[in-house]
């Protein structure tokens, strides 16, 4: 049964709809003028060289990156850890402590964000590291924030593996760890990588929590945007929402033209 | 038999305790606030229920909350019905159409809204200059503006769990429908639609609960006119401090998600969320 021309056309209106939004940023992005606006005569690139001409913003880019990373190293390590110890044990509790790594998920993000500023602000009484309004603890707040998403990944990968090769490594007297890293790990890497790189995107344009969790020193790139947008619109936001947008337009395409060339292959 | 238990412990062990400390006793903490600031007892509870303003906010965002949901729910069954049934052309572009938004970020998809809606963006400006209207249209800042960017947000949302409904579906019913002689029309409207129900609730359901939570969309396209929950909640905290009313509020709305988060988990296994 295939769409009749009616429900391919309501389906392109809302395609065209998911699509409108980010096609009007462009043009803004190259007005001449200071303030939000489209370009009538000139098209201009001042709003790019004020990205580059103003440390805040690599400030800022470098800032998220660090964070990203080391938060979603935590993220993936843990959840690896965690998923694994279900997939191989399978505890009669195991879908309480499933339902419960997953509750940052779940939760309204404006629960967490009060959550972990009462975690932050409590910490900061006793040390300046993990902190309010430091890096490292806006790491540790979004590696809360990521990592059911984390568990969610390598759990789905997990769900791929045949038992029997465990159970076959088990049988030959494989210990623990190397039913892990020979057995399960090489079968799995993918979809820990996908996890690594889901848990790295969450952090790096995570603003609900951050919003709540920094003030003056830790400026991520998207409490820098937020800053940008909430008074007078700066059309510096568009140039970096480009830039964004073009990012996450070519990675898809690439993923896009890879599994297009792997199912020729097969 | 102690290294049976060792072993499980220190897999699953690190996360529990990090989530156990950063999070769960944290969140106490918040159950704590709420009981004593300013002062000790349930002030603040009577306050979040009793008081014009915040209940004004309350119905605001389930008014909201309620548009937003049944708009997005049935734009992404139309989408997911090409993506899921269409032909190979339409199934890429769909599918493209779907990802991209999916994978930019929340404050990039507010300001693309901002930049298409205001006074001087790109649907004014258009209509400015054919001649069709002289004065710009007020589009941001108001509910209309929230509405459509919170819709935009959570399509993509919506779509997943409908899609995997769609696709869990027994061709040869449509052929024996056919068979005996249905219309195209009455087997989608007596077959198609109740079939994917269970994803149509579930995702009614995701929607509905992610968008309580909202905070960023409603801000920006809201301008501070429209304050929905989770922007009074930031506002407790920041601008004008009530700790303690702020930390009740988001209480009430946890314990009200978890309410519908078990009513959702009856209409949607969860493993099916993911396929």
């Amino acid at each position: 049964m295939k769409p009749t021309p009616i429900a391919v056309i309501l389906a392109f209106a809302v395609a065209l709809f998911l699509l409108l939004p980010l096609i009007a940023v462009v043009p803004v992005s190259f007005t001449p003028a200071r303030f939000l606006s489209m370009p009538t005569d000139v098209w201009s690139l001042r709003h790019y060289q004020a990205l580059i001409d103003n440390p805040a913003w690599l400030q800022s880019i470098w800032l998220s990156l660090r964070i990203g990373i080391l938060s979603s190293v935590i993220a993936t390590l843990l959840a690896l850890a965690f998923s694994l110890g279900i997939w191989m044990f399978r505890p009669w509790f195991g879908n309480l402590l499933f339902g419960f790594v997953l509750l940052p998920m779940v939760a309204p993000p404006v629960v967490s964000a009060i959550t972990l500023y009462f975690f932050l602000t409590t910490l900061s009484k006793v040390n300046d590291v993990v902190a309010y309004d430091t890096w490292v603890g806006v790491a540790i707040a979004h590696a809360v924030m990521i990592a059911p998403f984390a568990v969610v990944m390598v759990t789905v990968a997990l769900a791929q593996v045949d038992r029997r090769i465990d159970l076959a490594a088990r049988g030959f007297g494989a210990t623990v760890s190397q039913r892990i890293f020979k057995v399960i790990l090489p079968n799995i890497k993918f979809g820990v990588f996908t996890a690594f790189f889901l848990s790295f995107v969450l952090s790096w344009e995570e603003i609900g929590v951050t919003l709540f969790i920094t003030s003056v020193d830790a400026v991520t790139l998207p409490r820098m945007m937020w800053m940008g947008l909430r008074d007078n619109i700066d059309p510096a936001i568009a140039a970096i929402s480009v830039i964004l947008i073009g990012i996450v337009i070519a990675v898809i395409l690439l993923k896009s033209a890879v599994t297009f060339k792997l199912s020729r292959k097969t | 038999m102690k290294s049976d238990m060792l072993k499980p412990a220190l897999l699953l062990g690190p996360l529990v305790l990090f989530l156990g400390l950063a999070y769960l006793v944290p969140f106490l903490g918040v159950m704590q606030w709420s009981v004593t600031l300013p002062e000790p007892g349930f002030g603040q509870y009577g306050k979040a229920v009793s008081d014009p303003l915040i209940q004004s906010v309350f119905f605001r965002t389930f008014r909201i909350c309620l548009i937003v949901t049944v708009c997005a729910v049935a734009a992404a069954y139309a989408i997911s019905y090409v993506w899921v049934r269409g032909t190979p052309v339409q199934r890429l572009v769909t599918e493209l159409c779907i990802l991209i938004p999916f994978w930019i970020s929340v404050l990039t998809r507010a300001f693309g809204w901002v930049a298409l809606l205001s006074n001087r963006g790109l649907i004014n400006t258009w209509l400015q200059s054919a001649g069709i209207i002289s004065e710009p249209l007020t589009m941001v800042r108001n509910e209309f503006g929230v509405v459509l960017g919170m819709m935009h947000f959570l399509i993509p949302f919506a779509v997943f769990p409908i899609a995997s409904a769609m696709r869990s579906l027994d061709e040869r019913v449509f052929l024996a429908a056919r068979g005996m002689g249905a219309s195209r029309l009455r087997i989608f409207w007596s077959i198609f639609v109740p079939m994917t129900l269970p994803g149509i609730l579930g995702a009614g359901l995701m929607v509905f609960v992610f968008a309580l939570g909202f905070f960023i969309t409603p801000a920006i396209l809201g301008g501070g006119r429209s304050v929905m929950i989770a922007e009074l909640i930031y506002l407790r905290i920041f601008q004008s401090p009530d700790w303690g009313l702020g930390a009740a509020v988001s209480v009430i709305l946890m314990v009200f998600v978890a309410l519908l988060l078990v009513l959702m988990l009856r209409f949607v296994r969860p493993n099916k969320m993911l396929g």
